[in-house]
Parts: C-alpha cells; sequence; structure tokens
C-alpha cells in the first residue's frame, strides 16, 4: 500500500498543471482550488493511490463536474455537491467505494475527486479517462474500451438528484446526460458508472495527477525565478512548439451545448510573418497552417500564456494575447483505430486523417 | 480647445496646460496631505506662469493613484456588508474567500448570503428572498454599517435582482453607499463580486477625494468641468467617478504612457516611466498601453479589470546607492529626497545626487558631492542602465530594436543608448507626462447587449454604431473615434441565434 499524502502545494500546482492538460477546455481548476483551500484550512486531508495498488473486485468512483464552463464561473462549485453524487451513487448500487478518480484530468475537473475525497476521506486514483480534457462522455479510454456506460447519478445544489439506470450506448449516455444537466442550468455535479479495481487498471490514463502536478509544479518554479515557464514544461513533459504569436480574431457559437468557433494567430518571434488558425469545440482541436492542418486530436494542443506559461481557454481567449502553442503527446488508447473513432478529428466533423506531431 | 491636466502623485502634483494641441505651461508642487492644498498651489503656480490670463477652460482633468494605494496600503477604507444573491450555490465559497486575510480583516463587514440570481438562459435560478434581505439589511443597520456590495449570479445578463436589493436595503439604510456587481463587471462571480467589494470599500474615500479636488478647483477660481482619469485613459465626469471609483484604479501609469505618446508624436513604443521610488516599463501599441494577458490582481485581490501590463522595478530619482558592493535601490528617500540627498546637506548617497555630480542635474550644491569621482558615477550609471535594459527586455513583445520613450522625473537615469533599443527619446515636458496624459485624456462609449437574429458581423457592427453614437453624445469627435475593445459571446439555448456583443470605443474631445 502505497498512500502518498497531497499537501496543499500539491494542489496549487495541479491547479495550474491540469489547466494545461485542459486544452482549452475543462473549466479552470481555480474555483476547485478554492475550494481545497478551505477544506484543508479546516484539517481536511487527502491521499493519493496509485492505480496499481486496487485489488480487481475493488470498486472506484468516477466524478466530473458537467456542463457549461461559463455557468461554473457565476454558479461556483460545492465541494459538497460532488461528494453528494459519490454518496447517492453507494447508496443505489450498495456497494462502498474503495477510492475515487477523476474523469478527466485536464481542467476543474481534476480537482473534483479531491474535494469529494476530503469529504468522505477515501483516496484518489492516481488515474483518469482522458489524459486530458473532452467535450462528450464517449470520448473517454472505457467508452473506447466498451465498458458499461450506467448507470450514473446527477446532483444540483438545490436538491435536485437523478438515476440514469440504463442506456445501451456511450453516445444515448452523453444525449440523456446533457438534457439533464440543461435543465439543471448547464451545471452538475455526476458521479459516472462505477469500475471495478480490474478496469480501471486495464484502461485507465495511469499517472495523470502525478503528470498534472509535475506540469503545475515546474510552471510554478519558473514563474519564481523568472525563467522561461514553456520551456520548463518542455523540460518534464516530450512535447513540441508548434507556434508564437498574437490573437487576432476570436469566433465563437454556442452549438447543441458546445462553445464552437476558432481563433486566428498572427506569428511573432521565429514565426513572424506565419498565421495560425485553431479550431475549438470547447477544447483546441485543430490548429491549420497556410491551410494545412499541423495538429489535431488526440495529440494535445496546448495555448499557453508566453509571458506566465499558464493555459488560456477557448472561452476566455482574447484579442491581442501574446501566446505559445504547444502540442503534447496523447495517451495510448486513443490511437487505435477504435480510439480514433471516438476522438480522432472525424469525431469532430473534420474529414482528415489523424497524423500525429511526434509521428 | 484648452485643458489644464494635473496628476496627483504620492510626492508632487503636476500641472499642465494644454492649449491648441502644445503643452503651453507645466508645474510642479508637492502633494499635500489633504490633496486639495497640493492642487490649489500646483493650480496657483499655474496662473502665476500668466498662461491662464483671460483663458475660458474647457476642462479640468485630475488622474490620481490615491485609490489604488488606499488599497495597496490598507488605508481610509471603508468596512463593507457583502450581500450575495446565489443561495443554496456557492455556500462554500463565500464573498471575500480569496482575499489576502490582511485586507479582508479590514474591509469585510459581515456577509450575508440569501436566495436569489438567474441562470444563463433568463430563468431564475431561484426566486429573490425579500424577506432574507430585508433582515440581512437590519442586521447591515445595527451593525453600523454604510457600505454595501450587492453581488447575484449571472446579473451581468439580468440585473433585476440586485437592483431589488439594493432597493430593499436603501429602505433601511437610506444613506448607505451599494454597489452592485453588475455595474462594474462581467461573467466571473468571484472577480465581479470582488471589484464591487472594493468599490463599496472605497466609497468615503472617493466622496471626500472628490469634494476635496472640487472644492480645489473652486478656490482657483477656474471655471471648468472636472473630469476624472480612468485606467483605460479615457475620463468621466466627477460624478461618475464618485460612485465607480475603482475604474480609475490606475490611472497615473495609463496617463503617463499616453503622455509619452502624445509628447513623442509616436504611437509603438516601449515607455520607461522613472519616478522618484520605482520605474514603471510598459509598450504602447496604438497610443494606448498594452493591457495586462490575465486575471489582475489589485492589492492582492482578483479582479477582471482590463490594466495595463506594467513591470514595476525599485528604480528612481530617490533611490538609494551604496558603492561597495554596488547596490542602486530598491529602498529610496523617496519625496525626503530634498532633506535626505547628500548634495542638499543630508546623509544617503541617492542616484540623484550621483547626477548632480555628474553635472547632469543642476540641483543642490555640488560641492557636497566632489567627492564622488567620474568612474565611481560611471559605475553608477552603468548598473542603472543594466537595471532598465533588463526590465524593457522582458517587457518586450518582439525580438529587434525598439524605440524608447523616457518619461518622468527620474528620466536622467535613461542613458542615449541601450541594449536592444532602437533609440531613446526624452521629452520636453517628460517629467509631467502624466498630467499630460490626463490633460488629453480620451472619451469613450460602450454598448454591451444582447442581439437576436443577426449573423455575427451585422450584430458587432450594431453594437458598434450604438458605442459611437453614445461616445459623441458623451463629448468624443465622431471623426477620432475608434474601437478598443470588441468581444462577443454567444448565448446558448436562448431562442433565436442570439449573441452578446460588448464594443468599447473612445475619441478625442470635440472641439468646444
Amino acid at each position: 500500500m502505497t498512500l502518498r499524502d497531497i499537501t496543499l502545494e500539491d494542489i496549487e500546482s495541479l491547479a495550474v498543471g491540469a489547466w494545461v492538460l485542459g486544452t482549452g477546455g475543462g473549466g479552470s481548476p481555480y474555483l476547485g482550488l478554492l475550494n481545497m483551500r478551505a477544506l484543508y484550512k479546516e484539517g481536511h486531508r487527502v491521499q493519493l493511490m496509485p492505480s496499481d495498488d486496487l485489488l480487481d473486485d475493488d470498486w472506484v468512483a468516477a466524478v466530473s463536474n458537467m456542463g457549461a464552463p461559463l455557468v461554473g464561473q457565476e454558479r461556483l462549485s460545492d465541494s459538497r455537491t460532488i461528494a453528494r453524487a459519490v454518496a447517492l451513487m453507494e447508496e443505489h448500487t450498495g456497494n462502498r467505494f474503495r477510492g475515487i478518480m477523476s474523469l478527466e484530468i485536464g481542467g476543474g475537473n481534476s480537482i473534483q475527486p479531491m474535494m469529494a475525497a476530503a469529504h468522505l476521506e477515501r483516496p484518489v486514483i492516481d488515474s483518469d479517462m482522458m489524459g486530458r480534457a473532452y467535450p462528450e462522455a464517449q470520448m473517454t479510454s472505457v467508452a473506447v474500451g466498451d465498458l458499461k456506460p450506467c448507470p450514473l447519478t446527477t446532483v444540483d445544489v438545490r436538491g435536485l438528484e437523478s438515476l440514469v439506470e440504463s442506456v445501451p450506448t456511450w453516445k444515448w449516455m452523453e444525449r440523456v446526460s446533457r438534457k439533464i444537466c440543461a435543465e439543471y442550468g448547464s451545471t452538475a455535479s455526476t458521479c459516472k458508472a462505477p469500475r471495478t479495481g480490474a478496469e480501471v487498471k486495464k484502461w485507465g490514463i495511469h499517472g495523470t495527477t502525478t503528470k498534472a502536478i509535475a506540469i503545475g509544479h515546474a510552471v510554478r518554479e519558473a514563474q519564481r525565478k523568472h525563467e522561461d515557464p514553456i520551456a520548463a514544461i518542455l523540460g518534464v513533459e516530450p512535447g513540441k512548439i508548434l507556434f508564437r504569436g498574437k490573437v487576432v480574431d476570436v469566433e465563437r457559437r454556442a452549438t447543441e451545448g458546445f462553445l464552437r468557433g476558432r481563433t486566428r494567430f498572427d506569428g511573432i518571434d521565429d514565426h513572424k510573418g506565419a498565421a495560425l488558425e485553431i479550431n475549438f469545440q470547447n477544447e483546441w482541436i485543430v490548429a491549420w497552417r497556410d491551410g494545412q492542418p499541423i495538429a489535431m486530436s488526440p495529440d494535445l494542443i496546448c495555448v499557453l500564456d508566453s509571458v506566465s506559461g499558464e493555459a488560456v481557454g477557448t472561452e476566455t481567449i482574447r484579442y491581442g494575447q501574446r501566446v505559445t502553442v504547444i502540442a503534447l503527446p496523447p495517451p495510448p488508447v486513443f490511437l487505435s483505430e477504435k480510439g480514433l473513432s471516438h476522438v480522432g478529428p472525424r469525431a469532430f466533423g473534420y474529414d482528415i486523417d489523424f497524423k500525429s506531431v511526434f509521428a | 480647445m484648452r485643458r489644464i491636466g494635473i496628476d496627483v502623485g504620492g510626492t508632487n502634483t503636476d500641472a499642465v496646460l494644454i492649449e491648441d494641441g502644445k503643452v503651453a505651461g507645466a508645474v510642479k508642487a508637492p502633494t499635500s496631505e489633504d490633496v486639495t492644498a497640493g492642487i490649489l498651489d500646483s493650480l496657483k503656480a499655474l496662473g502665476a506662469s500668466g498662461v491662464l490670463v483671460g483663458k475660458r477652460i474647457d476642462g479640468v482633468m485630475i488622474g490620481t493613484t490615491h485609490f489604488i494605494n488606499a488599497v495597496v496600503q490598507r488605508r481610509h477604507l471603508t468596512r463593507v456588508a457583502a450581500l450575495r444573491l446565489a443561495m443554496p450555490a456557492s455556500a462554500s465559497l463565500p464573498p471575500f474567500c480569496d482575499w489576502p486575510e490582511d485586507l479582508a480583516e479590514l474591509v469585510r463587514g459581515g456577509v450575508w448570503m440569501v436566495e436569489g440570481g438567474h441562470e444563463y438562459d433568463g430563468r431564475l435560478f431561484m426566486p429573490l428572498d425579500e424577506a432574507a434581505v430585508a433582515k440581512a439589511a437590519q442586521e447591515m443597520k445595527a451593525a453600523g454599517l454604510k457600505a454595501v456590495g450587492i453581488s447575484a449570479i449571472f446579473s451581468p445578463l439580468d440585473p433585476t435582482h440586485e437592483r431589488r436589493a439594493a432597493e430593499l436595503v436603501a429602505a433601511v439604510m437610506p444613506d448607505a453607499t451599494i454597489t452592485c456587481s453588475s455595474d462594474l463587471g462581467r461573467i466571473g462571480l468571484l472577480e465581479r463580486e470582488n471589484a464591487g467589494l472594493l468599490n463599496a470599500a472605497l466609497a468615503d474615500l472617493a466622496r471626500d477625494t472628490i469634494a476635496a479636488f472640487e472644492s480645489a478647483i473652486r478656490e482657483s477660481g477656474i471655471a471648468a468641468p472636472l473630469f476624472i482619469t480612468q485606467n483605460d485613459g479615457t475620463v468621466v465626469e466627477a460624478s461618475q467617478a464618485r460612485r465607480l471609483p475603482v475604474y480609475s484604479f490606475a490611472s497615473g501609469a495609463t496617463n503617463s504612457m499616453r503622455g509619452a505618446a502624445y509628447l513623442s508624436g509616436l504611437s509603438d513604443a516601449m515607455v520607461i516611466d522613472v519616478g522618484g521610488t520605482t520605474t514603471d516599463v510598459g509598450q504602447l501599441k496604438n497610443g494606448f498601453p498594452r493591457e495586462a494577458n490575465s486575471v489582475v490582481k489589485v492589492g492582492g485581490v482578483r479582479t477582471l479589470f482590463r490594466m495595463p501590463d506594467l513591470l514595476s522595478i525599485g528604480l528612481g530619482g530617490g533611490s538609494h546607492v551604496s558603492l561597495d558592493p554596488l547596490k542602486v535601490g530598491p529602498l529610496s528617500v523617496g519625496y525626503r529626497l530634498l532633506k535626505q540627498g547628500i548634495a542638499f546637506g543630508g546623509r544617503q548617497l541617492t542616484t540623484t545626487d550621483v547626477a548632480v555630480a555628474m553635472g547632469i542635474l543642476p540641483l543642490g550644491d555640488r560641492g557636497k558631492v566632489a567627492h564622488l569621482d567620474k568612474a565611481t558615477c560611471a559605475r553608477v550609471f552603468d548598473e542603472a542602465a543594466r537595471m532598465a535594459e533588463e526590465a524593457i527586455d522582458r517587457m518586450k513583445t518582439e525580438a529587434g530594436d525598439v524605440p524608447l520613450i523616457a518619461v518622468g522625473g527620474g528620466a536622467f537615469l535613461i542613458p542615449e543608448k541601450l541594449p536592444g533599443v532602437s533609440k531613446v527619446i526624452h521629452v520636453e515636458h517628460g517629467d509631467c507626462a502624466n498630467a499630460v496624459g490626463a490633460a488629453i485624456a480620451q472619451v469613450s462609449g460602450e454598448c454591451d447587449q444582447i442581439f437576436k437574429d443577426l449573423p455575427r458581423r451585422d450584430a458587432i457592427a450594431a453594437a458598434q454604431g450604438i458605442a459611437n453614437d453614445r461616445a459623441v453624445a458623451a463629448g468624443a469627435d465622431r471623426k477620432t473615434l475608434s474601437t478598443i475593445e470588441s468581444e462577443d459571446m454567444p448565448l446558448a439555448y436562448l431562442p433565436g441565434n442570439s449573441v452578446r456583443v460588448r464594443v468599447r470605443v473612445v475619441g478625442d474631445v470635440a472641439a468646444g
């Protein structure tokens, strides 16, 4: 048993690193961080457990906050609501969870399991199901693995609790749960289909909480020492710089509950004279240079503030910002033919073949 | 067109007269404790120079660091009652939850959280609990509170709950100063609420300061309307600045950069403003300071204000100098320079003393610094230049040499040649650049509304037209209008194709 104590410093770094892995979406982890500061101040503590330590027949809760990040900035996430979604699932299944994991390490959902874990006194499992952020329920490693998509619990702070008992496919889960979420006001605390220890070990994307903490730590150390934070990230992750530029246009449209659009950048420094365009659906999906796709999902496209190294989101990016665009390698589970059918460019409506920056 | 620009700084109060596009007069007076005397002195000095005789003044524009200093130095702040209309949501993150503890201790007069607020699509989140608001107001009154900050979920989209709550509070506390968050900020409950709470905390100071400005101008005998400069380099009438002092937070830095642009005739350049204690480095783009990218913290509090992106270093005309080992700043004698500097009979060696020894500044008694030899002086200036060079390099957004405008009372520290700089421009009246920036401040117009069933391009054009008309109504010359902010955000689920567009335009004041 190798439980590791998570310090508040770790969570401060997690907030920065998870935002980088959010690839433009996933919502800012800042409010989750504030909740954790409050919980640690009250004496709560959280521990991290590698998935290797799970027994095959352990049960693991996978949690996330679902909805529009914009709503999350107004209806601030309350740590008790996500804990309630987990407790509701235990009441329904009658199985006690061994630990709690994140559905999505990218963005604010990296901290949701920490909040639930603090209230329920269980460890956080150091794995997730995306290795980044994605907009839809079928865009996960467990959906690629065709694991069971249900049941699902959703909780709203006003005392609204819903259970999706049965759906035949992940796509149906996406459609049904999004309807519930929209009725709640486009934000809901959710506990996804419970997973066994064996399933997590086989289909989880491992070590991602540790990875996000390492990225965040590198950025914060570089900020403290006035060093280049982009170089610091590339020092801990095998990423590549795609572009340095400034934002010259942002076009957003909301369709079917997603934020879609494109951002155009003009190059500076080494990229002066060049232009980049990135399409997004909540997250950065495909980057184009001179009409040619140069990076695409499932490669991680991260737009970072050139000075602070912190991530810039699709919802908040604005004219004039100076940014560096980098790519990070994708989780291997998404590179199979089945994986690409869930999260490759065609899954987002782009009729192009996936070609990795890292091929 | 004749305008007086005044900058009320921590050390000096500067005043300039701008007439027909030229600086017709410029004076400095020490800033006084009560503000009024310093402004009056500077206006008297300006009058004594004869430039005002028999002339009609179109406006007096004052820029001040008073409000931001109050927050940074934790002085003159009013206790605030925070009323949030969002229950049962967001309860684990109450108002003031991300404030630095020392500032929260000073400002937090109490927190009341009641049911209310809207959804993103205009539905009610919860009905406003009017009885709870009225009860909260009674408790605020009993606690002796006089300033109230009200926030509600999605109030920028629907401010009715905040406004109704303000009415209910005013009915119980008719003399209270009430700030509604929807008057200040955009989406982001915590940051918007923080801005509202800071604004409420500045209520007393804003009232007193602006009253002092008004009485100084009245006593000086100048019959001209008073305007206050804002963070973005535009002006508002004094009554609005009194209501929303947070908008005038960072106007000092903006004014000095705009003044540098005006005095040099350049619209794209780096600017270095060397004061008595600190040096600010920023970048001019199209005549305006480049804005900070991320969330801006004021005195440690997160807000969503647009502020100039500045780097401040501890270098100035009053910086302490030690020779072995060589060190310049960050300590400074500040406004005590004329008493404590060696050239003025004091005991502290400063950068100004070194400049006097080199014969650059005709101040004090050069004999008192005769012991500083040429080589020593050169080492001190080299160190100051190195500090400036590093700061400029960090603020540059492009490789290659760029022009640098050096302004402020300590601009003598900036040499004629610096690595990474194509040329260093010292301008006449550069020591009063911030007062010049105030005098030439522009007028703005804003449109922030939801458009339905219009293509994006047409919605933006419609918003631009409204903003232009508002700027002209506020006194701008239509020919000079330009867009400084344009933002559009689609609103999911609203019927039709709804988009929220926010456009801000600025223009020069139309010739009276």
